[in-house]
C-alpha cells in the first residue's frame, strides 16, 4: 500500500532520516518501532504530508503522495488534543469535513461511532468537560471517522485504562478486518507481539530491521529449548552420553525448568529422546525471542 | 479553497456565538448611550439640580448694590447693617453665605471675606470673584474718564468661520470637526487592529498548546489554516462593528424620541444659556457661532463617500498587515505570556502613529512627517485616516494604498514562513535570530 523509498530528512544540525526505505503491505498491521529520537515521528509526518522529505519519495498505492490522499489517511498523533472549548459534535463535524467528508456523511458517521463507543450523550459537551480518557476516546473517533484506508496510530493506547485500551484494541482489529491498513507506532512491545503482522525498527535515523514478525523472530532464534520436567538432571554435566549444553536449570513449584542451547546441527527430536530416557517431561517448547528482546539487542 | 472556507466558518462561528461577543456588541453602545444620556440630562436640567444660594452682602464702599446681577443660582441681597450686626443676623437668617467688602483704597480690593456655615465650592467663589473683578475694572475705567457705553463698544468678540474653496464653490468647514473625525477613524482602526490582531495570535497559540495543530495540518496546509483564521476573525470584527453602528443608530432614534425634539438643538440651546451666564470670556455664546450647529453643518460637508471608502480600505488593509504578524508571533511562542518580547517591535509603529497623529498630524497635516507617516504601510492606516478629512491629493492616497497592499502581501508571505515552522516547534524559546533561520527553511 505504501512504498517508502530512500527518504532523507535533515534539520539544521541533525539528520532525522537517513536513506530510509520500507514497504507497508496492504491490509496488514505494521509496527513502526524504535527508541526516542530514532526518526519515527519525522517519517510519520512525511507520510501525513505535514513535512516534505529532502530527497526520496513515498508512493501511495503506486501513486506519488499528493493532496488527494489526505482524505484516505487517518492520523492519531502521539501528542494529541482537541479544541478545549468547542463542543464535541461540532468539532467532529469540522475535522471530518477538513478531511473531505460531506457534512451529512460526517453527521451519520459520528452518530454511528458515538453509539458504538457508548458516548451518545456527549454531543453537546465541551472537550474540557471530559476526563482525559474520554477525550482520547473522542480523538480516536475523529481519526477513523472518514473511513480511511490507511490509519497511522502513534501510541494509541497511552492515556487509556486497561478496559478502554481493550476496547480500542478491538476497534483497531475490526477496522483492519474491514480492510484498513494500519501503521502502529509504540513502545509497548507486548502489543506489537499481539497485533502486528510486520514491523520495521528504526534507530538513529536508519532502518535496522524489517520484515514479518515471524521472519524476524525466526532469524533471531538461537536454537534453544525450554523444558519443564520432573526428575533430576543435576549430574547431567558429568554424563558423557548427554551432548546438549545446559544454559540454566531451576526449581519452580515442585517441578524443574531447564533451558538448553543447542548447536546448529542438533535437533529438537534428539534433545527430546535424550531427555525422555532420563526424566519425566511436563512441557517442551522452543525459546523464541520476544520483540522486546530483539529490540534491545538490536539497538545496543 | 473549500477548506479555507470551512476554516473561516469555524473561526467566525466559534467567536460570534460566545456570550462575551454579544455582551460587548450590545453592551458597549448601550453603555455609551447611557453615559451621554446622563450628561444630556444633567445639562438640560442642570439648574434644577443645583440649589440656589443666597448671599448677603455687606458693602462698606456703598457702591456695588444694584450692580451685582442675580444669575443662575446666586441671589445677592444687600444688607443695610454693618458687618458685626450682619454676622449676628446671619445664623438666624436663611442666607447661605455672607460676603464682606471692606472699603477699598484707590480701588485696590483687599480684605474681602466670604463667611458661611459650610465651605463654599470653588465654582461659587470663582463666580463671585469674576463678578467683582469685572465690576472693579469697570469702576477704574470710569474713574479714569471712560464712559460706560464707550466701555461696551471696546469689548470685541472674535470668532473665525472656516470655509473651504473646492471645485463646487465654497463650502463650510470646521477645523474642529475635521480633526475630530480624522482622529476618530484612526482610533477605530488602531483599536480594531489591536483587539482582533491579538485574537489571531491567541488562536494560533491555543492550537499549539492544545496540540490539535498536528491533526489540523495533516488535513490542511499551514497557509490555509493561517489565512482562514485571519479572515474569519476579520469577519468577527466587521460584524461587531456593523452591529455597533446598527445598535447605536437604533438607540439614538429611541433616545431622541424619549428626550423629545432634536437633542442637538436642545443641547446647543442650554449650552448657550449656561455659557452666557458664565464669564463673558467665552465667545461661543455668540449666536452666530452656535457650537452644536457648527459641528453638525461641517460634518455634513466632509466628503463622506471618500472618507468611508478610505476608512474601509485602511481598516482592512491595516488589519491584514498586522494580523499576519500577530499570527507569526503566535506560532513562535508556547504560551501567551511569552508573547511580550515579540509584540513590542510589532506594535511600536502602531503606537507611534497614534501619538504622532493625535499630536502632530492634526496640526500640520501637510508636513513631510505627515506625508511619510501616511505612505509607509506600517503607519499609513492610522496616519492617512487622520489626514484625509483635511484633504489629501489623490495621487498620495493611491500611492499609500498600493504600498499598503504590497505591505500586507509582504507580511503574509513572511508570516507564512514563520508560521509553518513555528507551529511544530515546542520547548525552545526562539530568538529573533532563530526566527530568521526559519525564513529559509524549505517547504
Amino acid at each position: 500500500m505504501l512504498e517508502i523509498k530512500n527518504i532523507v530528512k535533515q534539520y539544521s544540525g541533525h539528520r532525522a532520516l537517513n536513506n530510509v526505505s520500507m514497504t507497508i503491505p496492504k491490509g496488514k498491521i505494521f509496527g513502526l518501532l524504535g527508541p526516542n529520537g530514532a526518526g519515527k515521528t519525522s517519517l510519520i509526518r512525511i507520510i501525513n504530508q505535514i513535512t516534505a522529505p529532502d530527497s526520496g519519495e513515498v508512493l501511495f498505492n503506486g501513486e506519488k503522495l499528493s493532496g488527494k490522499h489526505i482524505s484516505q489517511i487517518g492520523y492519531l498523533p502521539e501528542e494529541r488534543g482537541l479544541y478545549k472549548k468547542m463542543e464535541i459534535g461540532e468539532q467532529m463535524l469540522y475535522l471530518a469535513q477538513l478531511k473531505g467528508m460531506s457534512r451529512s456523511d460526517a453527521e451519520n458517521k459520528i452518530r454511528y461511532w458515538f453509539k458504538k463507543m457508548e458516548i451518545q450523550t456527549w454531543w453537546n459537551k465541551k472537550v474540557e468537560e471530559l476526563s482525559k480518557g474520554m477525550q482520547q476516546k473522542v480523538q480516536f473517533v475523529s481519526t477513523v471517522l472518514h473511513n480511511p484506508s490507511l490509519l497511522i496510530l502513534d501510541e494509541p493506547f497511552s492515556g487509556f485504562d486497561p478496559i478502554n485500551a481493550e476496547i480500542i484494541k478491538n476497534e483497531i482489529l475490526e477496522l483492519n478486518q474491514n480492510g484498513a491498513t494500519i501503521i502502529f507506532s509504540t513502545h509497548r512491545m507486548e502489543s506489537v507481539e499481539e497485533l502486528c503482522d510486520s514491523i520495521a525498527l528504526l534507530n538513529k535515523s536508519e532502518k535496522i530491521l524489517d520484515g514479518t514478525v515471524k521472519e524476524i523472530k525466526n532469524s533471531y532464534k538461537t536454537n534453544s529449548f525450554k523444558v519443564e520436567y520432573i526428575g533430576d538432571l543435576k549430574n547431567i554435566n558429568g554424563d558423557f552420553t548427554f551432548h546438549f549444553k545446559v544454559k540454566s536449570d531451576e526449581e519452580m513449584d515442585g517441578s524443574r525448568t531447564a533451558v538448553f542451547d543447542l548447536h546448529s546441527y542438533q535437533t529438537a527430536n534428539e534433545l527430546l529422546s535424550a531427555l525422555i530416557s532420563r526424566v519425566q517431561i511436563v512441557k517442551f517448547e522452543e525459546v523464541i525471542p520476544s520483540i522486546n528482546d530483539i529490540f534491545i539487542s538490536s539497538v545496543n | 479553497m473549500n477548506k479555507i472556507l470551512l476554516i473561516i466558518q469555524r473561526e467566525y462561528l466559534s467567536r460570534v456565538k460566545k456570550k462575551s461577543f454579544l455582551l460587548v456588541t450590545f453592551g458597549v453602545p448601550i453603555l455609551i448611550m447611557l453615559m451621554y444620556g446622563l450628561v444630556f440630562a444633567l445639562i438640560l436640567k442642570g439648574d434644577k439640580f443645583e440649589e440656589s444660594k443666597k448671599i448677603v452682602v455687606v458693602d462698606d464702599n456703598n457702591y456695588f448694590e444694584g450692580k451685582f446681577k442675580n444669575t443662575g443660582n446666586l441671589n445677592f441681597e444687600f444688607s443695610d447693617e454693618g458687618l458685626e450686626d450682619s454676622k449676628k443676623g446671619f445664623l438666624k437668617g436663611d442666607a447661605d453665605f455672607l460676603l464682606y467688602l471692606p472699603k477699598f483704597e484707590n480701588n485696590k480690593p483687599s480684605g474681602i471675606q466670604m463667611y458661611g456655615e459650610k465651605q463654599p465650592g470653588f465654582v461659587l467663589i470663582d463666580d463671585v470673584e469674576e463678578k467683582l473683578e469685572i465690576l472693579i475694572r469697570d469702576k477704574k475705567l470710569i474713574a479714569s474718564g471712560i464712559d460706560t457705553t464707550e466701555l461696551n463698544n471696546l469689548k470685541t468678540s472674535v470668532s473665525i468661520d472656516t470655509k473651504k474653496i473646492t471645485e463646487n464653490g465654497e463650502e463650510e468647514s470646521s477645523s474642529g470637526a475635521t480633526s475630530f473625525i480624522g482622529l476618530l477613524f484612526s482610533i477605530l482602526i488602531y483599536m480594531f487592529i489591536f483587539v482582533y490582531g491579538v485574537q489571531v495570535m491567541r488562536g494560533v497559540t491555543e492550537e499549539k498548546t492544545s496540540r490539535i495543530i498536528e491533526v489540523l495540518i495533516s488535513s490542511v496546509k499551514p497557509f490555509e489554516l493561517m489565512m482562514g483564521k485571519i479572515i474569519g476573525i476579520a469577519m468577527v470584527g466587521l460584524t461587531q462593528f456593523l452591529l455597533w453602528i446598527v445598535v447605536t443608530v437604533a438607540l439614538g432614534s429611541v433616545a431622541s424620541n424619549f428626550i423629545g425634539g432634536n437633542p442637538a438643538e436642545q443641547f446647543s440651546k442650554s449650552a448657550q444659556t449656561e455659557l452666557s451666564q458664565g464669564s463673558e470670556k467665552i465667545k461661543a455664546a455668540n449666536s452666530e457661532a452656535d457650537p452644536a450647529k457648527m459641528v453638525m453643518d461641517s460634518l455634513s460637508t466632509l466628503n463622506f463617500p471618500l472618507l468611508l471608502s478610505c476608512f474601509l480600505i485602511y481598516f482592512i488593509g491595516g488589519y491584514l498587515l498586522y494580523s499576519a504578524l500577530f499570527a507569526a508571533i503566535g506560532s513562535a511562542i508556547d504560551s501567551d505570556s511569552d508573547s511580550q518580547q515579540f509584540m513590542f517591535p510589532v506594535t511600536v509603529p502602531l503606537i507611534l502613529s497614534i501619538i504622532v497623529s493625535s499630536n502632530y498630524i492634526i496640526r500640520f497635516p501637510d508636513s513631510p512627517v505627515s506625508f511619510w507617516f501616511s505612505i509607509i504601510p506600517f503607519t499609513s492606516p492610522i496616519a492617512m485616516m487622520t489626514r484625509i478629512p483635511f484633504g489629501v491629493p489623490v495621487w498620495e492616497i493611491i500611492l499609500s494604498i498600493i504600498l499598503l497592499i504590497f505591505g500586507f502581501i509582504g507580511t503574509v508571505w513572511f508570516a507564512a514562513k514563520i508560521y509553518r515552522t513555528g507551529i511544530l516547534m515546542y520547548g525552545k524559546k526562539p530568538t529573533f535570530k532563530e526566527l530568521g533561520k526559519w525564513l529559509f527553511y524549505k517547504n
